[in-house]
């Protein structure tokens, strides 16, 4: 076993100086039956705005506050101890700011030792111990709770999680093995494994206190007091704490290594084997079956030291500082202030996607929205449309029936565009087609008031032009969303050489208050994401047509994570859709893009895979292979590692030519793109850390994007 | 039509009451929180009580701002988590606040238009210094409707001393000694905590737990008293040792009309028999409990000496000792404030009558020999308010056992 006491944490502790240390205060609390309770409130001595953290100082503050404690409870003096944090706020974990300055796998090892060696003084202080969970609780500060004998939760706390494995790494002091052992395998599964996957979800009080995380649950208003009057019940034999989830010899023996596999199998199928922290997180929460905390903790010690040193982590802190810090301040945005009020929408078109933006700005927006079409029946299907949705968030209790009663009459729709007249904001949502798109803003502009906002959601079609026409092209800009309009969570906001500041505000402003991530963007062909997502589109088509089969492509970049394969991703924007995105950047950049008529033949068959009655894919479609090789073989066929390079080094190129190109400002913005946009992974860090790590950058322009590169210590 | 209903007083709670200031225990603890925990341990006490019947909550500030503002019966209710059904509002009275909120609610008992409700107060005066931002009107001073003195408390019981030169300092020392003397019994004997609220507050060295009031100076000597400042006037009486001090502290009691309490079990601590307000000249309102006293027998068909137990605010240990010289009670008579005063406890301004009903409560219990006793206090600009309440546990024949 590991003697943590025997450990120098003292280079740990200076690797931190500047740490906002978290403090452990003490106070002694008189309960009802008379005996002496010790409160510890950690508090870093911020608002709520800056959560408490557990850096090496905060701990190393913690651990000799529970020492003089363990003194105080032999002496007869305490007979319990207790752990709580400053106001809606317990703590948010390690201090990620530090964890990623770690230099090497000894320290980092040492970060995981040290918050065993803190925490497992709960379990020898000698007197009961207590966690009252009164607020924010993440990753080690769900540890701190863990290692007490006792917790309850507030019902109000904002959220609970144990993001590790979203962030690259896993519950690693104690989380791992201490909570299947205490809400039991498929539970925990839940916790540390299925959440932080599902885009980091998180628990509030009543689900933590339903896993079993807690043993009792307290309103807020009284959530301290009524806390500690259960403790003392807890002291005297008066409440009796029950554990159903706690898991039997049964669960043990039948249900623990079938969960673990169930989960596994799951994982692989929908995310790949790549990412490392989800598998290394399985791995240990199976060995957490048996064995002593003691060993559960040495294990931890372990794949903490690998996965902290590694490269995923560090790219995946990247991308989260980018998700967290970066995606709220866009690069290039102008002052807020200069953007127009917008009281009343215009949408042009009443399809689909035209339907979907007027729900949007409703939703987000409460102002008049108008949608407008060519007759009065696509109106009518699309206002139908935007009622039944509006109806469907009412009957699933997200929005109360004085709210839904609102949203309906704020929408509605005309034939006349003079019911444009007075709206500051009018989006189109025509047919792709750039003459279409040209007259139809030419038309509504005759209505409409000199400084009103008019919007595109071109994806291919150049947004300059499509103000070619217009008598104040100052006011036009590109507002590019992703499909399901209602779920991504980007917009590529497109600022040609006319718009103006007031209007690229504006858009910026309309995309924070519609709750998306907006990036600025050159009008350039494809913006980012379809020109990332074309290149590697085009170069796997490109492979196929050149005589490699489907397979070998969609293994190829099997290493790079992705959430879908690139001919999964072609069905699911639909082949014809691909095709026409392959044709435009072809014409774009004739040398750098390829184009694919077996595309366009395989769009017109329709499918590419074979599925079953579900949808899941059984495998490759066999007129759709027939399509492919008809023709023989173009070409050479392409090895895996063949392809997977050059779609590296195509990708590594791409970007290094819209950088040059300030296509977006920076290599972070192309990254949040992809990530946001396109679901390209967090351990890739989007793109640009992972080109750098597999050396494509190197290869094709003999540098990095990044200095230095975003790689692991050893 | 509505009927006249009897009133019934179910229980009282109270925070402890706080030292006022940066370094009282309630110096991060809002206002409107501290009554918000009364009224939830207040309603955990008497879980039979079911919260849609509540008809009504007053809560009384004496500074309705910040967070003794915005309709304090109203915003603690919703805070207590009562059903959003359950109606609220304010009440200021200054001292007799919390009193005030007792005696309007019962009377809407009495009327028939509530079957329960919620009377109670809060003073965070640390956060809220007596008369802050007030803005009296300048014709008080400039037609002479009242002194300048008048607007003081402390000079306000100076002149107590003026007027009734029997009144020496010497004598307001020994009953503050007394006062603190009871209360550190009745603390001994267990008679205060059963009625607190234990309040978790936030300090800068983590949280910590109210349990405890936290003015009660129970070391207090003559000789201690005798050499404190008289702030209000030059070799004057008042000093910080006579009176009450500046606390923060709230109370919430329920009332219920005699029929509901019988349909629901509900406990009957006392039995409300009459009250009264009376106002006297501002610059003298340490005396206000006489007339008020005088108007509530004359009402209740009761004398003095029907009345078997005082609990007296002790805003100025000289004003209690008017009252009582007014009535021809001794200074220690034991019927007096058995459990000790403001003086010792401290006097959260519009919070403090529910604790004396608090009190009177459980000497009720204690005193089956007692049928009749009172609360009274004296409040600012010249006022005085009293409410007498019968013992439900009265017993003829305990008469001789007790006393």
């Amino acid at each position: 076993m590991t003697d943590y006491s025997t450990i120098d944490f003292s280079s740990l502790a200076e690797l931190s100086a500047d740490e906002v240390v978290t403090h452990s205060y003490v106070r002694d609390i008189p309960l009802p039956s008379g005996k002496v309770l010790a409160l510890i409130t950690l508090d870093n001595d911020r608002d709520h705005t800056r959560p408490s953290t557990l850096g090496p100082n905060s701990l190393l503050e913690y651990g000799a506050t529970l020492d003089a404690l363990a003194v105080r409870a032999s002496a007869g003096e305490i007979h319990a101890v207790a752990v709580t944090g400053k106001p809606y706020i317990l703590a948010a974990g390690a201090d990620l700011s530090k964890v990623g300055d770690i230099p090497n796998r000894e320290l980092a090892k040492q970060m995981a030792q040290l918050g065993h060696f803190t925490f497992g003084k709960m379990a020898t202080i000698g007197v009961p111990t207590f966690a009252f969970i009164n607020g924010l609780a993440l990753g080690g500060g769900v540890e701190v709770a863990l290692a007490a004998d006792y917790r309850t939760i507030d019902s109000s706390i904002p959220a609970l999680a144990l993001p590790e494995v979203f962030l690259g790494i896993i519950p690693g002091w104690g989380g791992a093995y201490l909570l299947p052992n205490l809400i039991g395998i498929e539970n925990a599964l839940k916790v540390v494994v299925e959440n932080p996957l599902k885009n980091n979800r998180t628990l509030k009080g009543q689900q933590a206190f339903d896993l079993g995380i807690a043993d009792a649950i307290f309103p807020p208003a009284s959530y301290l007091e009524q806390s500690l009057v259960w403790a003392d019940g807890v002291l005297t034999g008066r409440v009796t704490v029950s554990r159903p989830n706690a898991p039997g010899k049964l669960e043990r023996l039948v249900k623990w290594d079938a969960a673990i596999s169930i989960a596994r199998k799951m994982l692989e199928s929908k995310i790949g084997t790549v990412a490392a922290s989800p598998y290394a997180a399985l791995d240990l929460l199976k060995a957490a079956k048996s064995g002593s905390a003691e060993e559960g903790f040495a294990r931890e010690d372990d794949v903490l030291a690998d996965l902290i040193s590694g490269d995923q982590f560090r790219a995946s802190i990247y991308s989260f500082n980018l998700v967290q810090k970066r995606a709220k301040r866009p690069a290039g945005a102008p002052d807020k202030a200069l953007a127009k009020p917008v009281t009343k929408v215009g949408v042009i078109g009443a399809g689909l996607m035209a339907s979907q933006f007027a729900l949007l700005f409703v939703r987000r927006l409460r102002v008049p929205v108008v949608i407008t079409d060519l007759d009065q029946a696509r109106v009518d299907k699309g206002l139908a449309y935007i009622r039944d949705e509006i109806t469907a968030l009412k009957d699933k209790g997200r929005i109360g029936a004085d709210e839904a009663n609102r949203l309906s009459a704020l929408v509605s729709g005309t034939t006349n565009k003079a019911d444009f007249a007075d709206a500051d904001w009018v989006i189109e949502a025509v047919f792709e087609e750039l003459g279409v798109k040209q007259d139809v803003f030419a038309d509504v502009e005759k209505y409409i008031s000199d400084t009103a906002v008019l919007a595109t959601n071109t994806s291919s079609l150049s947004v300059e032009e499509i103000g070619a026409k217009l008598a104040h092209p100052e006011r036009l800009v590109g507002f590019h969303f992703f499909n399901p309009v209602a779920v991504m969570p980007l917009i590529e906001v497109v600022n040609t050489p006319a718009t103006d500041e007031s209007t690229l505000s504006t858009a910026m402003v309309i995309a924070a208050k519609l709750r998306k991530n907006a990036v600025i963007t050159r009008d350039t062909p494809g913006f980012v994401v379809n020109r990332i997502l074309a290149k590697l589109l085009g170069e796997a088509m490109h492979a196929v047509d050149t005589g490699t089969p489907f397979e070998v492509v969609d293994n190829a970049l099997k290493p790079f994570g992705l959430p879908m394969t690139p001919f999964e991703l072609l069905e699911l924007v639909g082949l014809k859709v691909g095709a026409h995105v392959l044709d435009t950047h072809h014409a774009a950049f004739p040398d750098r893009f390829f184009e694919s008529t077996n595309l366009h033949r395989l769009a017109e068959h329709g499918k590419i895979f074979d599925r079953d009655s579900k949808g899941a894919i059984k495998g490759f479609d066999k007129k759709a292979v027939k399509i492919v090789t008809d023709g023989g073989p173009g070409g050479t066929a392409l090895t895996e590692a063949d392809l997977l390079r050059r779609v590296e080094d195509g990708l590594a190129d791409e970007i290094k030519r819209m950088l040059d190109d300030e296509v977006v400002h920076a290599p972070e913005d192309i990254d949040l793109c992809l990530i946001l946009g396109a679901g390209y992974p967090f351990q890739m860090g989007g793109a640009t850390p992972y080109l750098d790590r597999v050396g494509a950058s190197e290869r094709v322009f003999g540098d990095t994007f990044h200095h230095p590169p975003i790689v692991g210590t050893d | 039509m509505a009927e006249i209903a009897e009133v019934v007083f179910v229980d009282g709670v109270r925070t402890p009451f706080g030292r006022a200031g940066e370094k009282g225990m309630y110096w991060q603890t809002r206002a409107d929180d501290l009554v918000v925990k009364a009224i939830i341990g207040l309603l955990e006490r008497n879980p039979s009580v079911p919260k849609e019947r509540i008809d009504e909550v007053a809560i009384a500030a004496t500074t309705q701002q910040g967070d003794q503002g915005l309709t304090l019966g109203r915003t603690a209710a919703l805070l207590a988590g009562l059903p959003q059904s359950v109606p609220g509002f304010a009440i200021d009275r200054m001292c007799a606040g919390a009193m005030t909120s007792v005696t309007t609610l019962g009377s809407g008992i009495g009327f028939g238009a509530y079957d329960l409700a919620i009377a109670g107060g809060v003073e965070h005066m640390g956060r809220h210094p007596m008369g802050f931002n007030a803005d009296p009107n300048p014709r008080f001073l400039a037609e002479k409707l009242v002194s300048e003195e008048a607007l003081n408390m402390g000079s306000t019981a100076e002149r107590i001393h003026d007027r009734f030169p029997s009144l020496t300092k010497e004598r307001s020392d020994r009953y503050a000694l007394r006062s603190q003397q009871k209360v550190a019994a009745a603390y001994e004997a267990g008679k205060i905590q059963p009625d607190l609220i234990p309040v978790a507050t936030r300090s800068a060295s983590g949280w910590g737990l109210a349990t405890r009031d936290e003015a009660p100076r129970p070391e207090t000597t003559m000789e201690g008293l005798s050499g404190l400042r008289t702030p209000f006037r030059p070799h004057g009486r008042v000093t910080a040792g006579n009176s009450s001090g500046l606390n923060d502290g709230a109370t919430a009691c329920l009332l219920a009309s005699g029929a509901t309490a019988k349909e629901l079990g509900l406990t009957t601590k006392m039995k409300l028999v009459s009250f009264a307000f009376a106002g006297v000249e501002p610059e003298i309102m340490g005396i206000g409990p006489v007339p008020s006293t005088e108007k509530a027998l004359r009402k209740a068909g009761l004398s003095i000496t029907d009345i078997g137990l005082f609990e007296l605010n002790e805003a100025f240990a000289v004003q209690v000792l008017s009252f009582l010289d007014h009535f021809g009670i001794d200074d220690d008579d034991p019927r007096v404030n058995e459990y000790g005063g403001a003086i010792a406890i401290g006097h959260p301004l519009a919070s403090s009558g529910v604790r004396l009903m608090n009190q009177l409560a459980r000497q009720f219990e204690e005193h089956p020999e007692v049928r009749y006793g009172l609360t009274a206090m004296c409040i600012g600009l010249g006022q005085g308010g009293t409410v007498i309440w019968e013992n439900p546990h009265y017993n003829k024949k305990a008469k001789a056992a007790k006393r």
